[in-house]
């Protein structure tokens, strides 16, 4: 029984806190997410040449060969430095399913450049009507002799007004919810028939609504087998989702911290706001909640390593502690922040955004919980 | 970072397995899974009977007579015994006064104390609270005034869980009222509860059962040589043993056990209901407290593997007592729920073992479900209630 990390993890850890600590202030990370991208290239380059979007792939593949510890190593600095480059939507959602579905030829077109940061992409896994159900797909593909003709919408595409590549879920055969007959088609999002409307999340971050109109997509571009995709889809997904709890534990502890740090400098009514019990009390619950948070992070991480049966329970348990618990935090720092909390200047609001999108996303608490009741 | 055991590890949890499964006194498992409370005479024998099998002390060192068991075997044996519903130690003996004896006492006192601790031969019960020192223990006015080699103890504790059948009381008194702080001036001392000038009363708790006591000391002459340490040193004592009893509460083995059974029980119909399986309102209750129960286990897994690596248990340990008894009181909840109706009945003399079947109102853990929940009221109050717990984790954690 270990829970400490070995040494190649400390490296990592250690490479991402100095960067972070060194190049990546929150002045530094506004202007970023006011860009038109909403990111800084220079930055993705620096991922790159430090290897960090290598973490998940194998080696045979050019990757790190790293598992679900490493990246939870890696997402919860980047949730401890409110990093708004397209982390996930490349390397973990596009990524996540061209390691996994993608031919060797495949792989050389678009995940190696992906790996070495030359090209930007993103999974659409979201439909508008479907909410956190990922066999709702009605987007289509028709057979149209070695080709395939796509039709349908998108939403919240994260990084999609950058992306040049979309891995795009569309029903190759059986109703809108079934779970057979869904395949996963790699577009570019430069052929004719697919529209962008590009916008900003309130989390700092980019996102796009994508329609795909009579879109032709040559039979070499389907990734795995037509009407198998969403086995794949639904490990992408669960990477994914170890991916933000890890991030929403930095941001939730980070959170704390600055809590921490605030109350005992406020002075009211002659003492720092620190000795007041009815504020300790707080402060220890959301201690309590970072650390029982923390503690399922490291379960479900190490059971999606050894990929057994009980690894989509840890995930749902996992997305459900962080939705009820990173509400928490996140609402109890602004609180206990009070007038300095609800301003847009102090970067304590927008580690609440970014906490208050991950709740959101891929399954709220409700939704894992209900998972789980069984 | 892994979980896994070695394989000593292993083998050493199979053999604590079968010692439960296949040796322990089956009627007391029997009665601990129908929740009906143990006798004296049961808790005498099998804590005889764990001493004889050497496991008398799970946490004391081999020079005492302990396993000397490191934290992974203590904590995989915990694990068993709540998986066996096997009762947990009687603490007071064993995992509070002991160790305060083989740390603190002289040799005379490790050799007329221990050996009867680890035997089971004397009954310990603890003499902390007093009717006026609750949470704030250093309030405590418990005297006891130096007479040639005695001292005169005078004053009363309170909540002293089993008293009736204790033969000895470790207490908190206080030696001197001439000091500085409050913590100051306390000493820890030892007392023989048969004696003249000893009483105690009773105190009926809300579900009914006779638990706990309150002891009067009336001029109780105890000689100097029961003192355990210095004079006006047993405040440090005593907080050291506080932390042992709170690790204790936190109780995560159990609740592990318990909700599996609920969970197990919720699949079944009982007297022809509808399978509370069907609920989605109590199964979401349910998967929320096997959440809440997962991080428990591996906040107390983490700490357990900082102590095995030598270091000190990180902060990380000091939420198990409130997140455990929170959990312990809302896995109370959710039994009282499942058994609706069949909560109420208040018939005390069904919780003997020769109670006739087929008079039994309800089933024997629905009917017994509300008095565990009442009597669990108790668990985020003692040890420390769980506001002091929150005070301690801000002053000594946060830095607040």
């Amino acid at each position: 029984m270990d829970f400490s990390l070995n040494e190649v993890q400390l490296m990592l850890a250690d490479s991402i806190e100095k960067f972070v600590s060194n190049d990546y202030s929150f002045e530094a990370r506004q202007k970023y997410s006011d860009s038109a991208s909403g990111y800084s290239k220079e930055v993705w380059t620096t991922f790159a040449e430090l290897g960090w979007t290598a973490v998940p792939f194998s080696e045979d593949d050019g990757g790190f060969g790293g598992g679900p510890v490493d990246m939870m190593v890696v997402m919860e600095r980047f949730g401890r430095g409110l990093i708004v480059e397209p982390y996930l939507a490349n390397i973990v959602l596009a990524g996540g399913v061209l390691r996994r579905a993608a031919s060797a030829h495949q792989k050389d077109a678009w995940m190696s450049p992906i790996i070495g940061g030359e090209l930007q992409a993103s999974l659409a896994f979201v439909e508008p009507q479907a909410r956190y159900e990922l066999a709702d797909v009605a987007t289509t593909a028709r057979r149209d002799g070695d080709a395939w003709i796509i039709n349908g919408d998108k939403g919240y595409v994260l990084n999609g007004g950058n992306a040049e590549l979309l891995i795009v879920p569309a029903r190759t055969g059986g109703q809108q919810r079934d779970v057979e007959g869904i395949g996963l088609f790699a577009i570019k999002t430069d052929a004719a028939g697919v529209s962008v409307r590009d916008y900003a999340t309130i989390d700092g971050q980019r996102a796009a609504e994508i329609s795909f109109r009579d879109v032709r997509v040559a039979g070499d571009d389907l990734l795995g087998t037509p009407g198998e995709g969403l086995a794949t889809l639904e490990a992408a997904i669960a990477d994914a989702t170890l991916a933000v709890c890890a991030e929403a534990v930095g941001i939730m502890t980070v959170l704390t911290e600055k809590t921490i740090e605030y109350a005992k400098s406020r002075v009211q009514f002659g003492v720092p706001i620190s000795s007041f019990q009815a504020l300790q009390h707080r402060m220890v619950e959301m201690y309590t909640a970072c650390e029982q948070s923390r503690s399922l992070l490291m379960w479900a991480a190490m059971r999606c390593a050894d990929d057994d049966e009980k690894s989509a329970q840890a995930i749902h348990s996992l997305k459900y502690q962080i939705g009820v618990s990173g509400k928490r935090v996140g609402e109890e720092a602004v609180q206990i922040h009070g007038g300095m909390g609800v301003t847009w200047d102090l970067d304590v609001a927008h580690y609440f955004k970014r906490l208050t999108a991950i709740t959101l996303m891929f399954g709220n608490a409700d939704w894992h919980l209900d998972h789980l009741a069984g | 970072m892994n979980v896994t055991f070695s394989a000593d590890d292993i083998a050493f949890r199979a053999e604590v397995r079968n010692y439960f499964e296949n040796e322990f006194p089956a009627d007391i498992l029997e009665k601990q899974r129908d929740s009906i409370p143990l006798q004296p005479e049961d808790m005498i024998r099998w804590h005889k009977h764990i001493y004889e099998k050497g496991w008398g002390a799970p946490n004391w060192p081999t020079e005492y007579g302990g396993t000397g068991w490191n934290s992974v075997q203590k904590y995989l044996f915990a694990d068993e015994q709540a998986r066996a519903s096997a009762p947990p130690f009687l603490p007071f003996g064993v995992s509070m006064v002991g160790p305060i004896i083989y740390t603190y006492g002289n040799e005379e006192q490790k050799k007329r104390f221990l050996p009867d601790i680890l035997e089971f031969n004397t009954w310990w019960c603890q003499g902390y609270s007093e009717p006026g020192a609750g949470s704030d223990l250093a309030s405590l006015k418990t005297r006891a005034d130096r007479d040639g080699d005695h001292y005169v103890v005078n004053g009363t504790k309170t909540w002293t869980t089993l008293g009736q059948f204790a033969d000895w009381i470790f207490c908190l008194v206080r030696t001197s009222s001439d000091v500085a702080r409050r913590q100051e001036g306390i000493s820890f001392l030892l007392i023989d509860m048969k004696q003249a000038g000893v009483s105690i009363k009773p105190i009926i708790l809300l579900d009914g059962e006779h638990e706990v006591n309150e002891v009067h000391f009336d001029n109780v002459r105890v000689p100097v040589e029961n003192l355990v340490g210095e004079e006006g040193k047993g405040w440090t004592y005593g907080k050291v043993l506080l932390q042992h009893e709170r690790t204790g509460i936190a109780g995560v083995a159990g609740s592990k056990y318990r909700l599996q059974k609920l969970r197990a029980n919720a699949g079944k119909s009982i007297k022809g209901a509808a399978p509370l399986s069907g609920d989605r309102n109590f199964m979401r209750k349910v998967a929320a407290a096997e959440v809440e129960l997962k991080a428990l286990e591996y906040t107390e897994l983490r700490t357990l593997a900082s102590v095995a690596s030598g270091k000190a248990p990180g902060p990380e340990s000091s939420i198990l007592k409130i997140a455990g008894t929170e959990l312990r009181q809302n896995i109370d909840a959710l039994d009282v729920e499942a058994a609706a109706y069949y909560a109420l009945p208040y018939v005390r003399a069904q919780y003997a073992t020769d109670f006739p079947e087929d008079e039994y109102v309800g089933a024997h853990t629905e009917t017994n479900s509300s008095l565990v929940y009442f009597n669990d009221r108790k668990v985020s109050i003692f040890g420390g209630s769980n506001e002091i717990q929150k005070n301690i984790i801000a002053k000594h954690v946060l830095g607040l």
